[in-house]
Protein backbone atom coordinates (compact mmCIF):
# COMPACT_ATOMS: atom_id res chain seq x y z
CA UNK A 1 0.00 0.00 0.00
CA UNK A 2 1.24 3.41 -0.94
CA UNK A 3 2.36 5.82 1.71
CA UNK A 4 0.52 8.68 0.08
CA UNK A 5 -2.57 9.68 2.04
CA UNK A 6 -3.65 12.79 0.22
CA UNK A 7 -3.18 13.06 -3.51
CA UNK A 8 -3.95 16.36 -5.22
CA UNK A 9 -3.95 16.08 -9.01
CA UNK A 10 -4.04 19.05 -11.39
CA UNK A 11 -6.53 21.04 -9.36
CA UNK A 12 -7.77 24.26 -10.92
CA UNK A 13 -10.27 26.51 -9.25
CA UNK A 14 -11.93 29.33 -11.11
CA UNK A 15 -14.56 31.68 -9.72
CA UNK A 16 -16.92 32.94 -12.39
CA UNK A 17 -17.10 31.78 -16.02
CA UNK A 18 -13.76 31.57 -17.89
CA UNK A 19 -14.82 34.00 -20.61
CA UNK A 20 -15.94 36.68 -18.17
CA UNK A 21 -13.58 39.58 -17.44
CA UNK A 22 -14.23 39.30 -13.68
CA UNK A 23 -13.41 35.58 -13.55
CA UNK A 24 -10.77 34.82 -10.94
CA UNK A 25 -8.36 31.96 -11.32
CA UNK A 26 -7.66 31.01 -7.71
CA UNK A 27 -5.70 27.81 -8.26
CA UNK A 28 -3.92 26.88 -11.46
CA UNK A 29 -3.07 23.23 -12.00
CA UNK A 30 -1.85 22.34 -8.53
CA UNK A 31 -0.58 18.82 -7.83
CA UNK A 32 0.79 17.58 -4.53
CA UNK A 33 1.14 14.27 -2.71
CA UNK A 34 1.12 14.18 1.06
CA UNK A 35 2.52 11.21 2.95
CA UNK A 36 1.10 9.54 6.04
CA UNK A 37 2.12 11.29 9.26
CA UNK A 38 3.50 14.31 7.45
CA UNK A 39 3.05 17.89 8.58
CA UNK A 40 2.67 20.06 5.48
CA UNK A 41 2.27 23.84 5.55
CA UNK A 42 0.73 25.75 2.69
CA UNK A 43 2.45 29.13 2.79
CA UNK A 44 1.60 32.01 0.51
CA UNK A 45 0.42 35.59 0.22
CA UNK A 46 -3.22 36.30 1.06
CA UNK A 47 -5.60 35.34 -1.71
CA UNK A 48 -3.24 32.79 -3.25
CA UNK A 49 -5.83 30.05 -2.90
CA UNK A 50 -4.23 28.13 -0.04
CA UNK A 51 -7.45 28.01 1.98
CA UNK A 52 -9.33 27.12 -1.19
CA UNK A 53 -7.00 24.16 -1.68
CA UNK A 54 -7.56 23.05 1.92
CA UNK A 55 -11.33 23.30 1.50
CA UNK A 56 -11.15 21.21 -1.65
CA UNK A 57 -9.13 18.51 0.16
CA UNK A 58 -11.68 18.57 2.98
CA UNK A 59 -14.58 18.28 0.54
CA UNK A 60 -16.13 21.61 1.47
CA UNK A 61 -16.24 22.45 -2.18
CA UNK A 62 -15.66 21.00 -5.58
CA UNK A 63 -12.78 22.20 -7.76
CA UNK A 64 -13.42 23.47 -11.30
CA UNK A 65 -11.19 20.70 -12.59
CA UNK A 66 -8.74 18.18 -11.26
CA UNK A 67 -9.18 15.55 -8.58
CA UNK A 68 -8.22 14.96 -5.00
CA UNK A 69 -8.13 11.58 -3.31
CA UNK A 70 -7.85 10.81 0.39
CA UNK A 71 -6.80 7.25 1.18
CA UNK A 72 -7.50 6.42 -2.43
CA UNK A 73 -11.10 7.65 -2.17
CA UNK A 74 -12.11 10.46 -4.48
CA UNK A 75 -13.14 13.66 -2.68
CA UNK A 76 -15.92 15.13 -4.72
CA UNK A 77 -17.10 18.18 -2.88
CA UNK A 78 -18.47 16.11 -0.01
CA UNK A 79 -16.88 16.24 3.46
CA UNK A 80 -15.72 12.92 4.88
CA UNK A 81 -15.66 13.54 8.61
CA UNK A 82 -14.65 9.97 9.43
CA UNK A 83 -11.24 10.60 7.83
CA UNK A 84 -10.73 14.34 7.96
CA UNK A 85 -11.25 16.93 10.68
CA UNK A 86 -10.98 20.68 10.22
CA UNK A 87 -9.61 23.17 12.69
CA UNK A 88 -10.59 26.72 11.78
CA UNK A 89 -10.05 29.86 13.79
CA UNK A 90 -11.18 29.74 17.40
CA UNK A 91 -14.27 31.78 16.52
CA UNK A 92 -15.89 28.64 15.08
CA UNK A 93 -16.62 27.29 18.54
CA UNK A 94 -20.40 27.50 18.87
CA UNK A 95 -20.98 30.32 21.36
CA UNK A 96 -24.36 28.94 22.45
CA UNK A 97 -22.79 25.73 23.75
CA UNK A 98 -20.35 25.18 26.61
CA UNK A 99 -16.91 23.75 25.86
CA UNK A 100 -17.99 20.18 26.59
CA UNK A 101 -21.22 20.63 24.60
CA UNK A 102 -19.14 21.84 21.65
CA UNK A 103 -17.27 18.55 21.78
CA UNK A 104 -20.43 16.47 22.16
CA UNK A 105 -21.96 18.15 19.14
CA UNK A 106 -18.82 17.61 17.04
CA UNK A 107 -18.80 13.93 18.01
CA UNK A 108 -22.53 13.64 17.37
CA UNK A 109 -22.20 15.25 13.93
CA UNK A 110 -19.41 12.87 13.15
CA UNK A 111 -21.56 9.89 14.10
CA UNK A 112 -19.68 8.68 17.19
CA UNK A 113 -21.70 6.62 19.72
CA UNK A 114 -23.00 8.76 22.58
CA UNK A 115 -21.36 6.56 25.22
CA UNK A 116 -17.94 7.71 24.02
CA UNK A 117 -18.63 11.46 23.84
CA UNK A 118 -17.59 12.57 27.31
CA UNK A 119 -14.60 10.24 27.52
CA UNK A 120 -13.18 11.44 24.25
CA UNK A 121 -13.94 15.08 24.97
CA UNK A 122 -12.23 14.98 28.36
CA UNK A 123 -9.22 13.14 26.94
CA UNK A 124 -8.76 15.80 24.26
CA UNK A 125 -9.30 18.62 26.76
CA UNK A 126 -6.72 17.10 29.13
CA UNK A 127 -4.26 16.88 26.27
CA UNK A 128 -4.43 20.66 25.81
CA UNK A 129 -4.69 21.38 29.53
CA UNK A 130 -8.23 22.73 29.41
CA UNK A 131 -10.13 19.99 31.28
CA UNK A 132 -11.11 22.29 34.13
CA UNK A 133 -12.87 24.64 31.71
CA UNK A 134 -15.25 22.03 30.29
CA UNK A 135 -18.38 23.75 31.55
CA UNK A 136 -17.38 27.29 30.52
CA UNK A 137 -18.88 29.08 27.56
CA UNK A 138 -16.36 30.06 24.86
CA UNK A 139 -16.80 33.78 25.53
CA UNK A 140 -15.74 33.26 29.14
CA UNK A 141 -12.30 32.16 27.89
CA UNK A 142 -9.42 34.18 26.44
CA UNK A 143 -8.66 33.91 22.72
CA UNK A 144 -5.68 31.64 23.42
CA UNK A 145 -7.75 29.37 25.65
CA UNK A 146 -10.46 29.21 23.02
CA UNK A 147 -7.95 28.16 20.40
CA UNK A 148 -6.67 25.38 22.69
CA UNK A 149 -10.23 24.17 23.07
CA UNK A 150 -10.83 24.50 19.34
CA UNK A 151 -7.71 22.45 18.55
CA UNK A 152 -8.85 19.82 21.02
CA UNK A 153 -12.25 19.75 19.32
CA UNK A 154 -10.50 18.90 16.07
CA UNK A 155 -8.43 16.24 17.80
CA UNK A 156 -11.24 14.54 19.76
CA UNK A 157 -12.86 13.20 16.61
CA UNK A 158 -9.67 11.14 16.20
CA UNK A 159 -9.41 11.36 12.45
CA UNK A 160 -6.27 10.36 10.62
CA UNK A 161 -6.05 13.72 8.86
CA UNK A 162 -6.28 17.20 10.32
CA UNK A 163 -6.75 20.23 8.08
CA UNK A 164 -5.94 23.49 9.86
CA UNK A 165 -6.99 26.74 8.24
CA UNK A 166 -4.93 29.57 9.76
CA UNK A 167 -5.98 28.46 13.23
CA UNK A 168 -3.70 30.92 15.01
CA UNK A 169 -4.39 33.97 12.84
CA UNK A 170 -6.39 35.78 15.53
CA UNK A 171 -3.78 35.18 18.23
CA UNK A 172 -1.02 37.49 19.36
CA UNK A 173 2.49 36.38 18.45
CA UNK A 174 3.49 35.13 21.89
CA UNK A 175 0.36 33.03 22.41
CA UNK A 176 0.75 31.78 18.87
CA UNK A 177 4.31 30.58 19.58
CA UNK A 178 3.31 28.71 22.72
CA UNK A 179 0.34 27.09 20.99
CA UNK A 180 2.61 26.12 18.09
CA UNK A 181 4.98 24.40 20.49
CA UNK A 182 2.07 22.60 22.16
CA UNK A 183 0.73 21.57 18.78
CA UNK A 184 4.09 20.10 17.80
CA UNK A 185 4.23 18.07 21.04
CA UNK A 186 0.63 16.96 20.76
CA UNK A 187 0.78 15.86 17.17
CA UNK A 188 4.10 14.03 17.43
CA UNK A 189 2.30 11.70 19.82
CA UNK A 190 -0.70 11.04 17.55
CA UNK A 191 1.08 10.55 14.21
CA UNK A 192 -1.66 12.41 12.33
CA UNK A 193 -1.26 13.74 8.83
CA UNK A 194 -1.66 17.49 8.93
CA UNK A 195 -2.13 20.15 6.31
CA UNK A 196 -1.77 23.60 7.81
CA UNK A 197 -2.51 26.88 6.07
CA UNK A 198 -0.63 29.91 7.32
CA UNK A 199 0.99 33.12 6.23
CA UNK A 200 3.36 33.17 9.17
CA UNK A 201 6.88 32.23 8.09
CA UNK A 202 8.08 31.26 11.57
CA UNK A 203 5.02 29.11 12.14
CA UNK A 204 5.57 27.30 8.84
CA UNK A 205 9.24 26.58 9.58
CA UNK A 206 8.64 25.59 13.19
CA UNK A 207 5.80 23.17 12.50
CA UNK A 208 6.33 21.66 9.07
CA UNK A 209 8.09 18.69 7.61
CA UNK A 210 7.53 20.29 4.22
CA UNK A 211 6.63 23.87 3.38
CA UNK A 212 4.71 24.31 0.16
CA UNK A 213 5.40 27.88 -0.97
CA UNK A 214 2.68 29.18 -3.25
CA UNK A 215 2.69 31.99 -5.79
CA UNK A 216 0.43 35.03 -5.85
CA UNK A 217 -2.91 34.54 -7.64
CA UNK A 218 -3.35 32.38 -9.61
CA UNK A 219 -2.02 30.01 -6.94
CA UNK A 220 0.62 27.57 -8.13
CA UNK A 221 3.25 25.70 -6.19
CA UNK A 222 6.45 27.71 -6.38
CA UNK A 223 8.80 25.52 -4.38
CA UNK A 224 8.67 22.91 -1.68
CA UNK A 225 11.12 23.30 1.20
CA UNK A 226 12.05 20.37 3.40
CA UNK A 227 12.59 20.95 7.10
CA UNK A 228 14.57 18.02 8.37
CA UNK A 229 13.93 18.23 12.06
CA UNK A 230 12.25 15.46 14.06
CA UNK A 231 9.00 16.07 15.98
CA UNK A 232 8.28 17.01 18.70
CA UNK A 233 10.31 20.14 18.23
CA UNK A 234 11.72 22.00 21.16
CA UNK A 235 11.43 25.80 21.28
CA UNK A 236 15.24 25.78 21.03
CA UNK A 237 14.84 24.90 17.36
CA UNK A 238 13.75 28.50 16.83
CA UNK A 239 17.09 29.72 18.14
CA UNK A 240 19.20 27.60 15.79
CA UNK A 241 20.82 29.31 12.79
CA UNK A 242 19.15 26.71 10.54
CA UNK A 243 15.74 28.00 11.64
CA UNK A 244 16.61 31.55 10.58
CA UNK A 245 18.10 30.30 7.32
CA UNK A 246 14.93 28.42 6.43
CA UNK A 247 12.80 31.35 7.47
CA UNK A 248 14.86 33.68 5.31
CA UNK A 249 14.70 31.28 2.42
CA UNK A 250 10.89 31.28 2.67
CA UNK A 251 10.86 35.06 2.85
CA UNK A 252 13.07 35.40 -0.21
CA UNK A 253 10.71 33.12 -2.12
CA UNK A 254 7.63 34.89 -0.93
CA UNK A 255 8.72 38.50 -1.24
CA UNK A 256 8.01 38.83 -4.96
CA UNK A 257 4.69 37.05 -4.54
CA UNK A 258 3.62 39.36 -1.74
CA UNK A 259 4.63 42.36 -3.91
CA UNK A 260 2.65 40.94 -6.82
CA UNK A 261 -0.40 40.56 -4.58
CA UNK A 262 -0.07 44.09 -3.24
CA UNK A 263 0.43 45.54 -6.72
CA UNK A 264 -2.89 44.03 -7.80
CA UNK A 265 -4.60 45.77 -4.88
CA UNK A 266 -3.46 49.35 -5.57
CA UNK A 267 -3.40 51.95 -8.34
CA UNK A 268 -1.30 50.96 -11.36
CA UNK A 269 2.26 52.24 -11.03
CA UNK A 270 3.48 54.66 -13.75
CA UNK A 271 5.35 52.81 -16.49
CA UNK A 272 8.99 53.71 -16.91
CA UNK A 273 9.64 54.92 -20.46
CA UNK A 274 11.13 52.25 -22.67
CA UNK A 275 10.30 49.50 -20.19
CA UNK B 1 -27.63 41.38 29.59
CA UNK B 2 -26.27 43.00 32.71
CA UNK B 3 -28.34 42.84 35.86
CA UNK B 4 -29.75 46.25 36.73
CA UNK B 5 -27.80 47.82 39.56
CA UNK B 6 -29.31 48.98 42.84
CA UNK B 7 -29.08 52.60 41.67
CA UNK B 8 -30.90 51.82 38.40
CA UNK B 9 -33.66 50.02 40.26
CA UNK B 10 -33.97 52.89 42.78
CA UNK B 11 -34.48 55.43 40.02
CA UNK B 12 -37.09 53.20 38.37
CA UNK B 13 -38.99 52.69 41.63
CA UNK B 14 -38.57 56.37 42.44
CA UNK B 15 -40.22 57.28 39.13
CA UNK B 16 -43.24 55.11 39.99
CA UNK B 17 -43.40 56.75 43.42
CA UNK B 18 -43.37 60.23 41.83
CA UNK B 19 -46.22 59.30 39.47
CA UNK B 20 -48.27 57.84 42.33
CA UNK B 21 -47.46 60.88 44.53
CA UNK B 22 -48.47 63.31 41.78
CA UNK B 23 -51.74 61.44 41.31
CA UNK B 24 -52.38 61.60 45.07
CA UNK B 25 -51.53 65.31 45.40
CA UNK B 26 -53.42 66.40 42.28
CA UNK B 27 -56.60 64.70 43.41
CA UNK B 28 -56.35 65.59 47.14
CA UNK B 29 -55.76 69.28 46.44
CA UNK B 30 -58.85 69.34 44.27
CA UNK B 31 -56.96 70.95 41.40
CA UNK B 32 -58.27 68.30 39.03
CA UNK B 33 -61.88 67.23 38.63
CA UNK B 34 -62.74 63.78 40.03
CA UNK B 35 -64.48 63.12 36.72
CA UNK B 36 -61.18 63.22 34.85
CA UNK B 37 -59.02 61.67 37.55
CA UNK B 38 -60.59 60.18 40.68
CA UNK B 39 -58.64 59.78 43.92
CA UNK B 40 -56.41 56.68 44.24
CA UNK B 41 -58.55 55.50 47.17
CA UNK B 42 -61.72 55.72 45.07
CA UNK B 43 -60.12 53.82 42.22
CA UNK B 44 -58.89 51.19 44.70
CA UNK B 45 -62.36 50.78 46.20
CA UNK B 46 -63.82 50.53 42.71
CA UNK B 47 -61.24 47.93 41.77
CA UNK B 48 -62.04 45.83 44.85
CA UNK B 49 -65.75 45.88 43.91
CA UNK B 50 -64.86 45.02 40.33
CA UNK B 51 -62.84 41.90 41.07
CA UNK B 52 -65.73 40.49 43.07
CA UNK B 53 -67.99 40.49 40.03
CA UNK B 54 -68.25 37.53 37.69
CA UNK B 55 -68.25 39.88 34.69
CA UNK B 56 -64.71 41.07 35.59
CA UNK B 57 -63.29 37.60 35.27
CA UNK B 58 -65.26 36.74 32.16
CA UNK B 59 -63.97 39.94 30.50
CA UNK B 60 -60.38 39.09 31.51
CA UNK B 61 -60.84 35.59 30.14
CA UNK B 62 -62.22 36.87 26.82
CA UNK B 63 -59.31 39.29 26.36
CA UNK B 64 -56.61 36.80 27.39
CA UNK B 65 -57.95 34.12 25.06
CA UNK B 66 -58.13 36.64 22.23
CA UNK B 67 -54.52 37.73 22.85
CA UNK B 68 -53.25 34.17 23.05
CA UNK B 69 -55.02 33.12 19.85
CA UNK B 70 -53.76 36.18 17.98
CA UNK B 71 -50.23 35.69 19.33
CA UNK B 72 -50.20 31.98 18.43
CA UNK B 73 -51.24 32.76 14.86
CA UNK B 74 -48.64 35.56 14.61
CA UNK B 75 -45.85 33.31 15.92
CA UNK B 76 -46.64 30.45 13.55
CA UNK B 77 -47.13 32.65 10.50
CA UNK B 78 -44.26 35.03 11.36
CA UNK B 79 -41.68 32.33 12.01
CA UNK B 80 -42.71 30.19 9.02
CA UNK B 81 -42.70 33.12 6.61
CA UNK B 82 -39.52 34.60 8.11
CA UNK B 83 -37.63 31.32 7.98
CA UNK B 84 -38.82 30.49 4.47
CA UNK B 85 -37.67 33.90 3.25
CA UNK B 86 -34.14 33.44 4.62
CA UNK B 87 -33.67 30.18 2.70
CA UNK B 88 -32.81 32.25 -0.34
CA UNK B 89 -30.58 35.33 -0.45
CA UNK B 90 -32.66 36.76 -3.29
CA UNK B 91 -35.93 36.26 -1.41
CA UNK B 92 -34.41 37.95 1.66
CA UNK B 93 -33.35 40.94 -0.42
CA UNK B 94 -36.72 41.24 -2.13
CA UNK B 95 -39.16 40.40 0.67
CA UNK B 96 -37.50 41.83 3.79
CA UNK B 97 -37.96 45.49 2.69
CA UNK B 98 -41.55 44.74 1.72
CA UNK B 99 -42.33 43.37 5.18
CA UNK B 100 -40.56 46.28 6.88
CA UNK B 101 -42.40 48.71 4.63
CA UNK B 102 -45.77 47.16 5.46
CA UNK B 103 -44.90 47.31 9.16
CA UNK B 104 -44.84 51.11 8.96
CA UNK B 105 -48.43 51.21 7.65
CA UNK B 106 -50.83 52.04 10.52
CA UNK B 107 -52.91 48.87 10.40
CA UNK B 108 -55.39 50.62 12.70
CA UNK B 109 -56.73 52.33 9.57
CA UNK B 110 -57.93 48.94 8.38
CA UNK B 111 -59.65 48.12 11.65
CA UNK B 112 -63.14 48.76 10.17
CA UNK B 113 -62.30 46.21 7.48
CA UNK B 114 -61.44 43.65 10.14
CA UNK B 115 -64.88 44.27 11.68
CA UNK B 116 -66.52 43.88 8.27
CA UNK B 117 -64.70 40.65 7.50
CA UNK B 118 -64.67 38.98 10.90
CA UNK B 119 -67.63 40.55 12.70
CA UNK B 120 -67.85 42.46 15.95
CA UNK B 121 -67.03 39.37 18.07
CA UNK B 122 -63.57 38.24 19.17
CA UNK B 123 -62.66 37.00 15.65
CA UNK B 124 -61.92 40.49 14.38
CA UNK B 125 -59.65 41.22 17.36
CA UNK B 126 -57.79 37.94 16.89
CA UNK B 127 -57.18 38.76 13.23
CA UNK B 128 -56.23 42.37 14.00
CA UNK B 129 -53.79 41.43 16.81
CA UNK B 130 -52.30 38.61 14.73
CA UNK B 131 -51.77 40.90 11.73
CA UNK B 132 -50.06 43.56 13.83
CA UNK B 133 -47.82 41.07 15.68
CA UNK B 134 -46.93 39.17 12.51
CA UNK B 135 -44.60 41.92 11.27
CA UNK B 136 -42.12 42.24 14.15
CA UNK B 137 -42.00 38.46 14.51
CA UNK B 138 -41.38 37.88 10.79
CA UNK B 139 -38.79 40.68 10.63
CA UNK B 140 -36.87 39.42 13.64
CA UNK B 141 -37.03 35.86 12.31
CA UNK B 142 -35.48 37.07 9.06
CA UNK B 143 -32.81 39.00 10.98
CA UNK B 144 -32.16 36.00 13.23
CA UNK B 145 -31.64 33.47 10.44
CA UNK B 146 -30.15 35.71 7.76
CA UNK B 147 -27.33 36.94 9.99
CA UNK B 148 -26.13 33.41 10.75
CA UNK B 149 -22.36 33.47 10.46
CA UNK B 150 -21.11 31.42 7.52
CA UNK B 151 -18.19 30.10 9.60
CA UNK B 152 -20.47 28.15 11.96
CA UNK B 153 -22.25 26.52 9.04
CA UNK B 154 -18.92 25.65 7.41
CA UNK B 155 -17.62 24.15 10.66
CA UNK B 156 -20.80 22.11 11.09
CA UNK B 157 -20.60 20.86 7.51
CA UNK B 158 -16.95 19.88 7.93
CA UNK B 159 -17.98 17.80 10.96
CA UNK B 160 -20.50 15.96 8.81
CA UNK B 161 -23.69 17.57 10.13
CA UNK B 162 -26.81 16.83 8.10
CA UNK B 163 -29.54 19.35 7.33
CA UNK B 164 -31.64 18.59 10.39
CA UNK B 165 -28.65 18.51 12.76
CA UNK B 166 -27.45 21.82 11.37
CA UNK B 167 -30.86 23.36 11.95
CA UNK B 168 -31.28 21.91 15.42
CA UNK B 169 -27.78 22.62 16.75
CA UNK B 170 -26.50 25.56 14.74
CA UNK B 171 -29.20 27.63 13.03
CA UNK B 172 -31.81 27.48 15.76
CA UNK B 173 -29.64 28.13 18.83
CA UNK B 174 -27.83 30.87 16.92
CA UNK B 175 -31.11 32.51 15.97
CA UNK B 176 -32.88 32.05 19.29
CA UNK B 177 -31.98 35.33 21.05
CA UNK B 178 -33.18 37.51 18.17
CA UNK B 179 -36.16 35.21 17.60
CA UNK B 180 -37.21 35.69 21.22
CA UNK B 181 -36.82 39.45 20.98
CA UNK B 182 -39.19 39.36 18.01
CA UNK B 183 -41.70 37.31 19.98
CA UNK B 184 -41.51 39.72 22.93
CA UNK B 185 -42.14 42.74 20.72
CA UNK B 186 -44.85 40.80 18.90
CA UNK B 187 -46.52 39.86 22.17
CA UNK B 188 -46.80 43.41 23.43
CA UNK B 189 -47.99 44.71 20.09
CA UNK B 190 -50.58 41.93 20.14
CA UNK B 191 -51.57 42.86 23.70
CA UNK B 192 -51.96 46.54 22.83
CA UNK B 193 -53.80 46.00 19.55
CA UNK B 194 -56.29 43.49 20.98
CA UNK B 195 -57.12 45.90 23.85
CA UNK B 196 -57.26 48.82 21.45
CA UNK B 197 -59.52 46.89 19.08
CA UNK B 198 -61.82 45.95 21.93
CA UNK B 199 -62.04 49.57 23.02
CA UNK B 200 -62.97 50.76 19.54
CA UNK B 201 -65.53 48.13 18.66
CA UNK B 202 -66.48 44.92 20.43
CA UNK B 203 -69.08 43.21 22.57
CA UNK B 204 -66.88 41.79 25.32
CA UNK B 205 -63.44 41.91 26.89
CA UNK B 206 -61.42 44.37 28.94
CA UNK B 207 -61.27 47.06 26.26
CA UNK B 208 -65.04 46.93 25.86
CA UNK B 209 -65.47 47.39 29.62
CA UNK B 210 -63.13 50.39 29.67
CA UNK B 211 -65.00 52.02 26.80
CA UNK B 212 -68.33 51.24 28.49
CA UNK B 213 -67.22 52.76 31.82
CA UNK B 214 -66.04 55.86 29.98
CA UNK B 215 -69.35 56.21 28.13
CA UNK B 216 -71.21 56.07 31.47
CA UNK B 217 -68.70 58.57 32.93
CA UNK B 218 -67.81 56.08 35.67
CA UNK B 219 -64.22 57.19 35.74
CA UNK B 220 -63.32 55.32 38.94
CA UNK B 221 -64.31 52.03 37.31
CA UNK B 222 -62.53 52.96 34.10
CA UNK B 223 -59.31 53.74 35.98
CA UNK B 224 -59.65 50.54 37.98
CA UNK B 225 -59.58 48.64 34.67
CA UNK B 226 -56.72 50.72 33.33
CA UNK B 227 -54.61 50.20 36.44
CA UNK B 228 -55.31 46.49 36.19
CA UNK B 229 -54.15 46.43 32.54
CA UNK B 230 -51.00 48.40 33.33
CA UNK B 231 -50.14 46.13 36.26
CA UNK B 232 -50.69 43.04 34.10
CA UNK B 233 -48.61 44.44 31.27
CA UNK B 234 -45.73 45.41 33.58
CA UNK B 235 -45.77 41.99 35.24
CA UNK B 236 -45.80 40.19 31.90
CA UNK B 237 -42.98 42.40 30.65
CA UNK B 238 -40.83 41.55 33.67
CA UNK B 239 -41.53 37.84 33.22
CA UNK B 240 -40.70 37.94 29.52
CA UNK B 241 -37.49 39.90 30.17
CA UNK B 242 -36.43 37.39 32.81
CA UNK B 243 -37.08 34.57 30.34
CA UNK B 244 -35.22 36.37 27.55
CA UNK B 245 -32.20 37.01 29.77
CA UNK B 246 -32.24 33.40 30.82
CA UNK B 247 -32.07 32.31 27.17
CA UNK B 248 -29.37 34.85 26.33
CA UNK B 249 -27.19 33.95 29.29
CA UNK B 250 -27.05 30.29 28.31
Amino acid sequence: MSDTVISINNITQRYGAADQPDAVLALDDVSLDIRRGEFVCLLGPSGCGKSTLLNIVGGLFKPTSGTCTVNGRLVDGEPHPDKVAFVFQESTLFPWYTVIENFRIALKFQGIAQAEWDDRAMRALKAVGMASFASHYPEQLSVGMRQRVNMARGICVETEILLMDEPFAALDEQTRMVLGEDLSQLLAATGKTIVFVTHSLAEAVFLSDRIVVMTARPGRIKTIINVNEPHPRSPDFMLEPRFSELRNECYALLRDEIRATMAAQRDPQPQIAGA
Amino acid sequence: MERPSFATRSVQIGFLAVVAGAWFLATESGSISALFLPKPATVYASFMRLVQTASFWSAVLVTLTTILKAFAIAIIAGILVGYAVTRSKLATQVIEPVISGLFTVPITLFFPMFILFFGIGTGSKVAYGATYAFFPIALNTIAAFATMEERYLRAARSMGAGRFDTFRHVLLPGALPVLITGMRIGFFICFASVLGGETISSVAGIGRNIAHAAELMESARMYAWIVFVIATSVTLNLLVYAFENHIRSR
